[in-house]
């Protein structure tokens, strides 16, 4: 069947089949995915300039009653927490559900990267994208006189939380783009986004809330994200264990679900 | 003795209650260039995909580069290239940047900016892939097919949507991957592109294989003598006329020729075929041509010809809108 190989002087194409070390696909398909992130302009929007408009348009008027003591000693913990949710679920969630849609999933299934590595990659870009976040957000913060009152396990626990929340928000995102089309992906996220900034701590105290939602508030992750960098950051309280709880145990539903429901294209 | 590229045997792919591929059987060699053919919904992607790994068979037994597409596909990932029918790309991603990502995967990749060139995709380098043309867009997923410089490639419709320059481009970078050593898998229902490209032609119908073979061997003992007149041609008086062996057929109409009056009716083609022994031979022209003589029909156009692979598609798959 094989015609004769005329053979080119630079045999371009002569095989020479083998995988790249993983640390190395996983470097580059990370930077990719942070390059993708960066550049959209919606998703900045959702991670960038909502918190930083939040933050410094509560903390400067006094439109909200945010207790006592500087309103921005309530605001910045709160929207370092919603940075996290923003980026981990909302730009996640939206990103993963249109690459599904177009394919892109599909294709890196073919290519030598495994499934684990391209998980590992999107974990590192939202990583990467957070502590952006986070310096602009404590810059801003501080410039409107944020003084936080961490000690050093104060600081520690907050990165806990951190990444706590970036796990179990990255879970539920990949839940629900792994199963509902591009479309209700969107729309569920930024809903999800939009619900979970008015009523889980994030800018309005959750002791306003009714008596009877409350205990329900403080069980989403959010919640314990926002009053765990709260008490720590702002009251200088002890660490508490209850949002590690929540967090973790949302977490692992979303991954085990996420896990089994998941859908490649 | 090495084993073929891909081996499929008996293969059926269900979806639901629809049955995609119904039992198909093919074999594609190492270093030649395969065409899957067949008309739309034929099963071509179906077999395709199952071949890649992405979709499990629901019965029969597919082997490529002698190993299992869903239990080895760690180890034949890196060995073999894929070309999606579409997509594949993230929207916001630059063509030269998704061609250097998909080469960091490999560890011998052919250099990305001589793949673009090869593929004059250079002046679009830094373009995001939802800006470029849908021909942009095939041949940068066609270079991420190959960059990692593969044993075997799976081209889904490579040249779907292609201008003629852009068509050339792809089929000279196939015939150079062949001439490499590297084998291709390719689907398409352009005929053309089946007949100059492939060494092994499959002609899939209804999720079937339903001739197989070089593309010479598809048409060649298929002689036929073909000419137009009107479309009243008496074909019964014509068909007594000649010998037991042959036949006459309508090929459809005909059309005009480039430059023929558009005063005149339509002509319809014909087409009479004889038994594969002694073909259309000299005797047969001089039956046609005395009966038409004795009968006043002019045949315009009148030519002996190898059957063309669409002739044979045709005859196959039958001339039934999809």
């Amino acid at each position: 069947m094989t015609r004769s190989r005329t053979g080119t002087p630079s045999d371009l194409f002569a095989p020479a089949p083998g995988a790249a070390p993983q640390h190395r696909m996983i470097a580059a398909q990370a930077a990719m995915e942070l390059r993708i992130m960066l550049r959209n302009g919606e998703q900045l929007l959702l991670t960038m300039v909502i918190p930083l408009l939040l933050l410094t348009g509560f903390s400067v008027t006094p439109v909200l009653d945010l207790g006592p003591g500087p309103r921005v000693d309530f605001l910045a913990p709160g929207v370092l927490a919603l940075a996290v949710l923003s980026t981990a679920f909302t730009g996640q969630a939206i990103g993963t559900g249109f690459e599904r849609r177009y394919g892109v999933l599909k294709r890196l299934g073919a290519t030598p990267l495994p499934r684990g590595g391209l998980l590992a990659a999107k974990t590192l870009a939202v990583l990467a994208v957070q502590l952006v976040q986070t310096v602009l957000i404590c810059a801003t913060a501080a410039a409107l006189g944020w003084r936080p009152q961490a000690d050093a396990a104060g600081a520690a626990y907050a990165v806990l939380l951190v990444l706590l929340a970036t796990a179990c928000f990255t879970a539920l995102a990949l839940l629900m783009a792994g199963t509902l089309r591009a479309e209700a992906t969107l729309a569920a996220a930024n809903l999800v986004y939009v619900v979970l900034l008015g009523l889980g701590g994030v800018v309005f105290p959750i002791d306003r809330l009714p008596q009877a939602v409350q205990p329900v508030v403080e069980a989403l992750p959010i919640t314990a994200l926002a009053e765990g960098l709260r008490s720590v950051l702002a009251d200088g309280a002890a660490p508490s264990p209850w949002p590690v709880v929540v967090l973790a145990v949302w977490a692992v539903i979303g991954a085990v679900l996420a896990a089994r429901l998941f859908r490649w294209e | 003795m090495e084993t073929a590229a891909v081996e499929a045997t008996d293969l059926v792919k269900r979806y639901g209650a629809t049955t995609a591929v119904a039992g198909l059987t093919f074999s594609a060699a190492r270093g030649a260039v395969t065409a899957l053919l067949g008309p739309n919904g034929a099963g071509k992607t179906s077999t395709v995909e199952t071949c890649e790994g992405f979709r499990r068979a629901d019965a029969g037994r597919v082997r490529v580069l002698g190993l299992d597409p869903g239990a080895d596909s760690a180890a034949l990932k890196p060995r073999v290239g894929v070309m999606l029918q579409s997509g594949g790309v993230p929207t916001g991603a630059r063509a030269g940047e998704w061609l250097r990502l998909v080469a960091s995967f490999h560890a011998h990749p052919v250099s990305p900016d001589v793949l673009l060139e090869r593929l004059g995709l250079l002046s679009a380098a830094a373009t995001p892939f939802r800006r470029l043309s849908g021909g942009q867009q095939q041949r940068l997923s066609l270079a991420a097919a190959v960059v990692g410089r593969p044993e075997l490639v799976f081209l889904d419709e490579p040249t779907a949507g292609l201008d003629p320059q852009a068509r050339h481009a792809t089929w000279d970078l196939i015939a150079e991957l062949r001439d490499s050593g590297v084998g291709v898998v390719l689907t398409t229902h352009y005929m053309e592109e089946a007949e100059r490209l492939a060494d092994h032609v499959v002609i899939i119908d209804h999720g079937r294989t339903v001739a197989a073979g070089a593309p010479s061997e598809l048409t060649d003992s298929r002689q036929e003598l073909r000419f137009r007149a009107d479309a009243d041609l008496d074909t019964a008086a014509l068909g007594a006329a000649l010998p037991s062996a042959a036949r006459i057929e309508r090929r459809g109409e005909g059309g005009r020729e480039p430059g023929e009056g558009r005063g005149r009716a339509p002509r319809t083609e014909y087409a009479v075929t004889a038994e594969a022994c002694e073909g259309v031979g000299p005797e047969l022209v001089a039956t046609v041509g005395t009966w038409c003589a004795a009968n006043g029909v002019s045949p315009e156009g009148l030519r002996v010809q190898r059957r063309s692979l669409e002739d044979v598609f045709l005859e196959l798959t039958g001339r039934d809108l999809r």
